[in-house]
């Protein structure tokens, strides 16, 4: 048979169309499977459901192994949008015991899939009680798209130590854009140790993961299960923090302003950080912390600004110490020298008050008596001193260096947020301040504490330690041990300052003097060699603040410490006291402590005209616990 | 030596004339489809399932081990008796299609299944494909046919209407739908080629007027005015192709620039032109033209596209009328692969699904019954008429390339079948074969792509079903046999 070509060439057309269609299909393949696409995410969320499962939040102890902040089990109802069927409202509503009105507006608030994906679980109701979640399991099955998930909420031993030990938030949007473990619904520590240390507290998030089908129904676990992760708790800390020593210390400072902080001086453990007014913890725990959290911040006397670390003061006469120890580094003075003091620094012109004592009296009998002449005659004569400086201002210079080998001017780096770093000028400020030119007396208020100084209660505490370890502190911290990782680095630095020992021991004799026979004798605890230094700082803010600085005992120290009480007065009324009861209950912590009697008889002097407390808690039944 | 071919037995024996490049693609097919199967509704290695006649993936492995003794039974069949009962095995056929639809088990709405026993059901549409083409080739086959006459035009397109109306009273109307791939083979056999020109502008039309029906221009709906500006151009390109002089040409293309040029300018002046009354106006006096121009010279090239102008208009404004005249989730369907609704919850979910399907799957897939898409049933018909999906989330872009091309390569090889025959049977025939597959690829492959609408159609040897699968058995092996000479 011959062949037929009349249509043969019109074979072309046939395969044109062939190979345009596995072009064209090709390309669209290539599209959608090489493109930039997000169809993997897709196909993702389709089919997997991941639970999350939430850690166990570290659990905080004190220094003695006192467990301080524990968890308790809490429990959110939350639902997953696309789960949603068809259920009894009324039902549901009698049972959590949420109006039919409230209940339906929270339901189509988040079934709303403009804002929230319909897969993600959602919190419905948040810290619902045992009780209601033991009549809700029940019924549960009747309410798709509904489940329950187990948080954990903080729980407070002892009612005390709120900024220090701060609370837990859930996370913001910043949070979650700086974080990446972080997922809405995430709670986060958000004050204090809380907040220093959450990524040892959080621990790690679990999850399950879970197929689902198109239905949206279950189909068991992905891999059978082995691609879930189990939570892994926090670390627990252990505090240097004397839970009974801070509790004490907020008592003390009850209706007062200010803060308290204590050190032990070989280690740099914070002994406690106490800011006043205080408040209970319990109240930044659960539904209402939104509500108390306005409280807390809104009040006037800012409760949540930890006056211990935070705030900048002028150091008054505890600086003195600072002061006689440069002078004697740099050989202005020897322990020795006497300066005169006639009721004051009287010259140039100036007068610079002083109260009544002896003169002229060397350097130990002028931190005994805190004398401001003498400390004003030596900063005049370094400053002035042209053998050992070419200008003031270089002098000036190696003087703030001192300072700042001494802790102050800069932050300590104490693990715990937001720490002041005080202010010590430097040549160029006052170069800058005073256009017309400085001189010796021009800043002479600065050798006692006044003038442009500012410093934390921490900084003047830590200047307690260094003197208590004559001549070197350890940076101060209040977690000791983060279990399971060990102590941090930064916690064991040693600081070692610019001046040499021999000096210090001069400067300890003078606040060992102050408490014997000075002006800190409301320090003097029978069987301990308290040195200290007082302090009345005046301030354009009313009344002079009253500051004690000091350390126990004399030689191998315990403790050291700083009392800083707002308007309060001279040191000796408000701060001596309350250090001493703070120096007895922690020296004699096996005999009892402090007295109690004078504890609640401090407490109840209160420098705040009308003073009612912001969130009462009450010291003696805690006690018994 | 003899210059006589004696008839040689070696020579002619099956294994040494028959195309075995066909019987590699056909028999790796068929494997990688029960294979996919097998993935596409199994979450784990179970040999149960891989044998088990209550699993589909069982089943469709023993469906391709006959298919295979089926292919080699008509490798031995006598090619006479292939041509020879042609037309009864059509009539049959017809007979059957048309009790189907009153005697066929109902399988979401529509008829087109014969129930044999409890788990065995056929469905005979698949074997009316291989009926048609061979009834088809036969009448071309017939001495001295040839598509030169209106009766012999009637008579073709008779035999390829009758099962589509057949199958359309089986409420099945994918599978009628393929019966129109066999245009081409009557293109090739001898239909001029304006006819498909023709049957492209419908199409082209069609999505024109319904992708821009939304959008105004001139105040007329922009797909009808398209539809407009397409015919105006195609007129000025077949006058120029089909007129021995571009006098025509040029003057209607000076007339249509002119005018077009006019309403854009008295447009951007802010007169209100109205689209309906321009555009019938100019092509109206374009036509008036033409028809003076037939008087002197290219009678019926002209009067061809004076035709074209006129049915192209009547055309484009009739397409919302038939289009409202298909039921409801045709039309959605239609316009979701036109992407002008976006349904993701209803009508398009289907295809929204088995793109996040294909698309998930990336370079070289999720891996074998990894796919999320299709195991947790996110596509629906995972295992019949989506299985491409299967083979796109869990193989990749390599996996499903290679499925197009290998059904790109089978189908050029039934065109290059078919062109080496000498007898009008054989490459009728196997152009019949050639365009039921490409008309399967286009349809399948371009829905669950997203590009066509969904039709539910397999997608041939892969997709689950043993009709499907003999049927087209049946189709390839019958044209090796025609090959083998």
């Amino acid at each position: 048979m011959e062949k037929d070509y009349t249509y043969e060439r019109r074979k072309w057309v046939v395969i044109a169309i062939v190979l345009a269609v596995l072009g064209v299909y090709g390309a669209k393949l290539y599209d959608l499977q090489l493109g930039d696409t997000n169809y993997g995410d897709a196909a993702a969320s389709n089919a997997y459901l991941n639970r999350t499962l939430y850690p166990d939040r570290g659990l905080i102890y004190d220094r003695y192994n006192k467990l301080v902040v524990y968890n308790q089990p809490a429990f959110d109802l939350v639902i997953i949008p696309k789960d949603l069927k068809a259920f009894d409202t009324l039902d549901l509503c009698a049972t959590v015991g949420v109006p039919l009105k409230e209940m339906k507006e929270r339901i189509a608030t988040l079934n709303n899939p403009k804002r929230f994906s319909g897969y993600q679980q959602q919190v419905l109701l948040r810290h619902l009680s045992p009780e209601v979640i033991g009549r809700l399991q029940e019924k549960l099955f009747r309410f798709p798209g509904f489940y329950i998930t187990q948080r954990t909420l903080r729980q407070y031993a002892y009612k005390a130590g709120g900024n220090l030990l701060g609370d837990i938030r859930e996370v913001n949007k910043n949070d979650i854009e700086n974080d990446d473990y972080y997922k809405p619904g995430d709670y986060t520590g958000d004050m204090g140790i809380e907040k220093s240390y959450e990524q040892y507290l959080r621990g790690r998030k679990g999850k399950e993961i879970y197929m689902r089908d198109a239905l949206g129904r279950l189909q068991g676990r992905y891999h059978n299960g082995l691609d879930d992760v189990e939570p892994v708790a926090g670390n627990d800390l252990k505090m240097s923090i004397d839970i009974e020593l801070q509790q004490l210390g907020e008592h003390l400072m009850e209706g007062k302003i200010g803060g308290i902080v204590a050190i032990e001086p070989k280690t740099g453990e914070v002994l406690c950080l106490v800011s006043s007014p205080s408040w209970n913890p319990d109240v930044l725990v659960g539904r209402d912390r939104g509500k108390n959290y306005n409280v807390l911040r809104n009040n006037k006397y800012e409760p949540l600004y930890d006056r211990s670390y935070m705030a900048a003061y002028p150091p008054g006469s505890t600086f003195k110490p600072t002061q006689g120890l440069i002078f004697l580094q740099e050989g202005i003075i020897t322990p020795e020298t006497a300066f005169p003091c006639s009721r004051g620094f009287i010259s140039g012109g100036m007068r610079l008050g002083c109260h009544g004592h002896g003169s002229p009296l060397p350097l130990r009998p002028a931190i005994q008596t805190s004398c401001n002449a003498y400390f004003c005659w030596g900063l005049k004569r370094m400053l002035e001193n042209r053998k050992l400086y070419k200008s003031t201002t270089d002098a000036f210079d190696v003087w703030k260096n001192h300072m700042v080998s001494m802790g102050y001017g800069y932050r300590l780096n104490i693990d715990m947020p937001r720490e002041s770093r005080g202010f010590i000028p430097n040549s160029t400020f006052y170069n800058e301040r005073k256009k017309e030119g400085w001189t010796a007396y021009s800043i002479i208020s600065d050798a006692i504490g006044q003038g442009e100084i500012l410093a934390s209660p921490l900084q003047i505490a830590n200047l307690g330690a260094t003197i208590a370890n004559r001549g070197h502190y350890i940076t101060p911290h209040v977690v000791k041990e983060i279990v399971g990782v060990g102590v941090l680095k930064k916690s064991l630095e040693r600081h070692d300052t610019s001046i040499d020992k021999q000096y210090y021991d001069v400067i300890a004799e003078g606040m060992r003097m102050a408490v014997t026979g000075g002006t800190c004798r409301g320090a003097n605890i029978p069987g301990w060699d308290v040195c200290g230094k007082t302090g009345t700082a005046q301030n354009p803010h009313g009344r002079d603040h009253s500051v004690f600085m000091g350390f126990a005992p004399m030689n191998d120290p315990q403790i050291a410490i700083c009392v800083y009480v707002e308007n309060a007065g001279f040191g000796a009324t408000f701060a001596v006291p309350i250090a001493r009861l703070m120096l007895e209950q922690y020296l004699n912590r096996d005999k009892g402590g402090a007295s109690s009697a004078a504890a609640d008889a401090m407490a109840s002097r209160h420098t705040v005209m009308g003073w009612s407390p912001i969130f009462p808690k009450n010291y003696h039944s805690d006690e018994q616990q | 030596m003899s210059s006589i071919n004696y008839y040689n037995p070696e020579e002619h024996s099956l294994p040494r004339s028959i195309d075995w490049v066909t019987i590699v693609l056909y028999f790796v097919m068929v494997v990688f489809g029960a294979v996919s199967i097998y993935a596409a509704t199994n979450s784990e290695y179970s040999l149960e399932a891989l044998f088990s006649f209550e699993q589909n993936s069982g089943k469709q492995f023993i469906w391709a081990g006959l298919s295979f003794v089926l292919g080699l039974s008509m490798l031995l069949i006598d090619k006479r008796i292939i041509e020879g009962y042609a037309y009864p095995f059509y009539a049959v056929m017809i007979v059957i299609l048309i009790a189907t639809a009153f005697v066929g088990g109902s399988t979401k709405g529509s008829h087109s299944w014969i129930s044999l026993g409890s788990s065995i059901k056929i469905q005979p549409a698949e074997f009316a494909k291989c009926a048609t083409a061979l009834c088809l080739a036969k009448l071309f086959d017939t001495y001295g046919f040839a598509l030169n006459s209106l009766k012999n035009y009637a008579i073709a397109a008779g035999i390829i209407v009758l099962p589509i109306l057949c199958i359309i009273l089986e409420k099945e109307t994918g599978s009628a739908l393929v019966y129109s791939s066999l245009i081409l083979v009557l293109y090739r056999e001898g239909m001029p080629g304006f006819v498909l020109f023709a049957g492209m502008c419908v199409v082209i039309y069609f999505i024109l007027v319904l992708k821009y029906a939304s959008m105004l221009l001139l105040g007329i709906p922009m797909g009808i005015a398209l539809c407009f500006i397409v015919a105006m151009v195609f007129t000025v390109v077949l006058l120029f192709v089909y007129c021995r002089t571009s006098e025509l040409g040029r003057n209607v293309l000076l007339w249509y620039a002119g005018t077009g040029l006019a309403v854009w300018g008295l447009t951007a002046l802010g007169v209100n032109v109205n689209g309906y009354a321009s555009f019938i106006t100019t092509i109206a006096v374009s036509v008036l033209y033409l028809l003076w121009g037939m008087l002197h010279d290219e009678m019926r090239a002209v009067q061809g596209i004076i035709a074209f102008v006129i049915l192209s208009i009547a055309f484009s404004m009739a397409v919302n009328w038939g289009f409202g005249k298909m039921a409801g989730y045709q039309q959605m369907r239609i316009l979701v692969s036109l992407g002008v609704e976006d349904d993701p919850k209803g009508f398009g979910y289907n295809v929204r699904q088995s793109q996040i399907a294909i698309g998930s799957g990336g370079l070289f897939g999720k891996g074998f019954m990894e796919g999320t898409q299709t195991k947790l049933k996110y596509v629906p018909e995972q295992h019949t008429d989506f299985i491409f999906c299967t083979i796109g989330e869990e193989q990749g872009f390599v996996g499903s390339l290679g499925v197009l091309l290998l059904f790109g390569a089978l189908i050029l090889r039934c065109i290059t079948i078919a062109e080496r025959q000498h007898s009008t049977f054989a490459r009728v025939y196997s152009y019949c074969v050639a365009c039921y597959l490409l008309f399967h690829l286009i349809i399948n492959i371009g829905m669950v792509l997203g590009i066509t609408p969904v039709i539910g159609i397999p997608l041939p040897l892969f997709s689950y079903g043993g009709s499907s699968l003999w049927g087209f058995t049946l189709l390839l092996f019958i044209m090796l046999r025609l090959d083998a000479d």
